[in-house]
């Protein structure tokens, strides 16, 4: 049934891209939103940014997404070409066009840019996300889960090397996140991604690398790599977990490290 | 159900109709009954029927042309910045002279004919279709356009695809409420065009009939609009409602649930 990932991905590994942020300063409305801020995207990884809600990590995303002007610093990708064109972004609403139907919604992008329909590959996406009996449905028929589902397949069906996702599983329940959040990984493996969310779990989940962001102006303020493959059992993880929601300001912080991370406390 | 009820309503007005007549004992060239206006109706029949065809035609003519011109201007204006500046004073303008006004002047210029009674309705459809239309045009979803640009970016003719495939159609509720009042206004613009100066038309027949004194006949004529006027109006409305059916299935709200996972509670 899972279609072979040559399907889903013409992105080679060796393709993936990593991703430089330097000295970057974002103003909205007059208020910088974070300054000197510096994060580094490695290839082929998933990168989770963990803060509190409104603490910028969204506008961060949005910024790599091209959708906020950057005030100050510099964004650069490895391998010297610029970033535009090469990013999809997933936001946590679906975003799904009401009046279209799923795969006619997967097809949006090539819509847009005025070319061709690959028909065969919107359908073993489709199967990718396991939503192909509503192929024909409307995004009002569809359940919380299954919209996000075919967003994802939006989101393949772009085919880029960078993928950038905002809490894209927060509205849906949390069974469904769970499955979604596996889907995720295995379905974006290779290529670079971002994963903002204000979810320890999420982000213990997903990521192979973990950044928290706090503070006004917002920095940095701490980062984890994880070794273990993923999709990960966060049971193992419960003082990670402890240590991130104290990282947060939430909880008390843990007496000893967590066992299989590496983390390291930025200055 | 409903049927009965419109049925229902028209009878008891038909019965108050007539109890004002028998009881304030009003003679026929103040309100005559409405038996007495029944037989006009069928005694004039053709009468009716000649002078109705013609209101018919400046209504529709009106409205489509109305209802185009509309749809133009608030498609450049949403797609040409610099357009807004010229264009929406003159939207404006249109409106602040009542059409009442220059009535007159566009029977001097088009003539008694059709012409400008055409023209009339024309100016009263074009400003609700406009700024309605261009309102929803304006109020595209936020989400769809930043994804949209992240699918699009450095594409030719993005901005145009943009506009076909998300803006247009996500401001058709928009433009189907402008084109409701439209229709519903449509008469207005026919009917004071005949009063000013016209050969034919029921407004023509209604002011002839009321300085002969024979009141039946205009309130057959009155019937005959009203009914014309809620046919437009339902022939509108049905149509717009199947063209955009996928509007009432979004209009459920959202019952996606947001829930977090409890701390370490993930099996």
């Amino acid at each position: 049934m899972a279609p072979g990932p040559s399907v889903i991905s013409s992105i080679a590994k060796s393709a993936a891209v990593a991703i430089d942020v330097v000295d970057a300063r974002v103003v909205y409305e007059g208020t910088p939103l974070f300054e000197r801020l510096s994060v580094r995207l490695d290839a082929g990884t998933t990168t989770c940014l963990l803060g509190p809600s409104g603490v910028g990590k969204s506008s961060l995303l949005r910024l790599l997404a091209g959708l906020v002007p950057l005030d100050h610093g510099r964004i650069s990708a490895a391998d010297g070409a610029p970033l535009a064109g090469r990013v999809a972004f997933m936001d946590q609403r679906d975003l799904l066009l009401p009046w279209l139907t799923a795969q006619a919604n997967v097809a949006l992008g090539a819509r847009l840019r005025g070319e061709p329909i690959d028909r065969v590959r919107i359908a073993s996406l489709l199967a990718a996300v396991g939503v192909t009996p509503r192929a024909e449905a409307r995004p009002a028929a569809l359940s919380g889960g299954e919209r996000q589902r075919v967003a994802l397949a939006r989101t393949l069906m772009e085919d880029k090397p960078i993928i950038l996702m905002d809490e894209p599983f927060s509205a849906v329940d949390a069974l469904t996140r769970l499955k979604l959040q596996d889907l995720a990984a295995e379905l974006f493996a290779g290529r670079t991604v971002l994963v903002v969310t204000h979810d320890p779990l999420e982000a213990i989940r997903m990521g192979h690398r973990i950044l928290v962001m706090t503070g006004v102006p917002a920095r940095i303020s701490a980062s984890f790599r994880l070794a273990d493959p993923m999709p990960r059992d966060v049971t193992a993880f419960a003082d990670l977990h402890r240590e991130l929601l104290a990282e947060l300001g939430a909880g008390a912080r843990p007496s000893a490290p967590a066992p299989a991370v590496h983390g390291a406390r930025a200055s | 159900m409903k049927f009965a009820r419109a049925l229902a309503t028209a009878a008891g007005l038909l019965l108050l109709w007539q109890a004002t007549v028998t009881l304030a004992d009003l003679p026929p060239y103040i309100l005559p009954t409405p038996l007495a206006v029944l037989g006009a109706w069928i005694g004039r029949a053709d009468t009716i029927a000649s002078h109705a065809l013609v209101t018919a035609v400046e209504m529709i003519l009106g409205f489509g042309l109305g209802a185009a011109l509309g749809i133009a201007s608030a498609l450049a204006v949403a797609s040409f910045r610099p357009m807004r500046r010229w264009l929406m004073p003159l939207l404006v303008v249109s409106q602040a002279i009542p059409v009442f006004a220059i009535a007159p002047l566009l029977v001097l210029w088009f003539g008694y004919g059709i012409a400008s009674k055409v023209a009339m309705a024309t100016l009263i459809i074009f400003f609700p279709v406009a700024a309605n239309f261009l309102d929803g045009l304006r109020r595209t979803e936020p989400g769809w356009l930043d994804l949209a640009h992240t699918m699009t970016v450095g594409r030719r003719g993005a901005a145009f695809r943009i506009l076909w495939h998300i803006r247009v159609p996500a401001a058709l509720p928009a433009l189907a409420s402008g084109l409701r009042v439209a229709a519903a206004v449509a008469p207005i613009g026919a009917i004071v065009g005949e009063w000013v100066g016209s050969s034919a038309g029921l407004g023509f027949l209604m002011l002839h009939a009321n300085a002969r004194l024979q009141i039946d006949l205009m309130f057959a004529a009155l019937l005959t609009l009203a009914l014309f006027a809620l046919l437009l109006y339902f022939v509108v409305d049905r149509s717009l409602t199947a063209l955009i059916a996928w509007q009432r299935e979004t209009l459920p709200s959202d019952t996606a649930t947001v829930s977090l996972p409890a701390p370490g509670g993930v099996r």
